[in-house]
């Protein structure tokens, strides 16, 4: 059964027909076409598919698309300006926190929204707001280097 | 999965006429468990109703009693000051639940209509006494809390029936509660062994009142009789603490899965009963213990 709703992502809204049972990670990259929010276990264990809905992280592969409807979603997509990536984006770059890329979405869009919240976390609180994504390349510590260059950078 | 119809119900009202008889239809709060199980084989119902914009339904109040709705979120949960003062064993278990992510979405209703045997905020709520309110459309109707849970994923809740508020009576003078977990890591975890306590001291800190519940420990969470006999009438320290410990693990009715064997489980129904005793037993004091009471342990940052 299709039902017609409109997505909002990234401040666009996009209308989709869906069923009952689309999950919104299979809506943004299937029927939107952003393709930066990863399926990884599709089981809402590894945050590949970690995205924001109304600021706060969501696992997108176990949230029915339909639940968002009336919420802003943010993905990986959205924290760029444009060409420009964001300070956290390029602290990834800068300390080597990507390697095959895979978990880095999902990592990016938990640890965007930790700083959202908390701009001056310690490295506890880093690794705890990152513990619902895993990495299985990088081993970590890049990553929380990556979050608390961009945390001093900005304070 | 299959042919699914949706709704979004902004009224519990609405969510009722949507749910009929609920032989085909399922609420669905935040979905992290529903959602997951519909990867397991237990397909969704042909009908989901959405009940997370019933706005009347978030949000907690806490006068004498603390009354939770049953939208009210993990993440709300353990940052709420009353929680952490007074139900702390809440602030404890909702602390604990999944990650960040999980905690945004997962509800307190979703948590307990879900009866897990190891999940995390049922031992607190029997501890503390709470009690649900289920809604039909015949009208309201309130369930202590260890008469809700029948067994693994099964409720007294009739299929009709939406859960509307926890609510979790005043705590006496003196009192202090813990909820303790043995866990392999601290995100997305699933309690190998969990451990709750509420005490209750004299004047001269002796302990008049203990309840001692445990979590995946059998089909469904279950109370200690035995490690509540041990504490009171003691003074809640180490001898007492030891015998809190014998009396759960006899109590314990664990099983072995991949998590851990029965054996393991059993020795350590022990050891965190008593340490949830010894929490609990701290705070009654008025003594400060950091929520979650379960330590986390994180290279060059244990405590
Ligand atoms: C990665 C991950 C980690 C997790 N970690 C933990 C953990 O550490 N500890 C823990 O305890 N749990 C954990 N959970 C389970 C889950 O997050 C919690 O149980 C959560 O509280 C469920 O709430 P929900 O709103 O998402 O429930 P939903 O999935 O929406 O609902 C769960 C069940 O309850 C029913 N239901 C929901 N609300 C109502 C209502 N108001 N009235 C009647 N029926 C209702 C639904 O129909 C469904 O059967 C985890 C889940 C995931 C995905
Ligand atoms: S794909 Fe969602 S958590 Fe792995
Ligand atoms: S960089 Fe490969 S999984 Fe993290």
């Amino acid at each position: 059964m299709k039902h017609a709703a409109t997505l909002t992502v990234n401040g666009m809204a996009y209308p989709v027909e869906l069923d009952g049972d689309t999950t919104l990670v299979r809506a943004i990259r299937d029927e939107i076409g952003l393709t930066g929010t990863k399926e990884g276990c599709d089981d809402c264990e590894c945050g590949a598919c970690m995205v924001m809905i109304d600021g706060r992280p969501v696992n997108s592969c176990t949230y029915l698309a339909l639940q968002a409807v009336g919420s802003e979603v943010t993905t990986v997509e959205g924290l760029a300006d444009g060409e420009t990536l964001s300070s956290l984006q390029s602290a990834f770059l800068d300390q080597g926190g990507v390697q095959c890329g895979f978990c880095t979405p999902g990592m990016l869009v938990s640890a965007h929204a930790l700083l959202r919240e908390n701009a001056n976390p310690t490295d506890e609180e880093v690794r705890l707001a990152l513990g619902g994504n895993l990495c299985r390349c990088t081993g970590y510590a890049k990553i929380a280097g990556a979050v608390m260059q961009a945390a001093k950078a900005s304070v | 999965m299959g042919d699914v119809a949706f709704h979004t119900a902004t009224t519990v009202d609405e969510a009722l006429a949507l749910l009929g008889d609920g032989s085909d239809a399922r609420v669905v709060a935040g979905g992290s468990d529903l959602i997951v199980q519909a990867r397991h084989g237990k397909s969704l119902p042909g009908t989901v109703i959405a009940i997370h914009r019933i706005d009347a339904l978030r949000g907690l109040t806490a006068g004498d009693d603390l009354v939770v709705g049953a939208l009210t979120s993990h993440a709300t949960l353990c940052a709420d000051a009353a929680v952490r003062s007074t139900w702390t064993a809440i602030a404890d278990a909702s602390a604990l639940v999944g990650s960040h992510a999980t905690r945004n979405v997962g509800t307190l209703g979703g948590n307990v209509m879900n009866a897990s045997p190891a999940m995390e905020t049922g031992g607190p709520l029997i501890v503390l006494g709470a009690s649900v309110t289920l809604r039909s459309a015949a009208g309201d109707r309130e369930v202590a809390i260890e008469e809700l849970w029948t067994g693994p994923g099964k409720t007294s809740a009739k299929p009709g029936e939406i859960c509307v508020a926890i609510t979790v009576p005043a705590q006496p003078a003196h009192t202090g509660s813990a909820y303790v977990r043995l866990e392999y890591r601290r995100a997305m975890e699933i309690a190998i062994v969990g451990a709750s306590a509420c005490v209750t001291l004299d004047d001269d800190g002796n302990v008049t009142a203990a309840k001692v519940a445990l979590t995946a420990l059998a089909p469904t969470i279950i109370r200690s009789p035995a490690a509540e006999a041990a504490i009171i009438g003691t003074d809640g320290h180490d001898d007492a603490l030891d015998a809190v410990a014998a009396g759960a693990s006899a109590d314990a009715k664990p099983i072995s899965d991949l998590r851990a064997n029965e054996d393991y489980r059993r020795a350590m129904a022990g050891v965190i009963a008593k340490r949830a005793v010894a929490v609990a037993a701290q705070r009654a004091r008025g003594e400060e213990f950091p929520i979650p009471a379960t330590p986390v342990f994180m290279k060059g940052s244990g405590r």
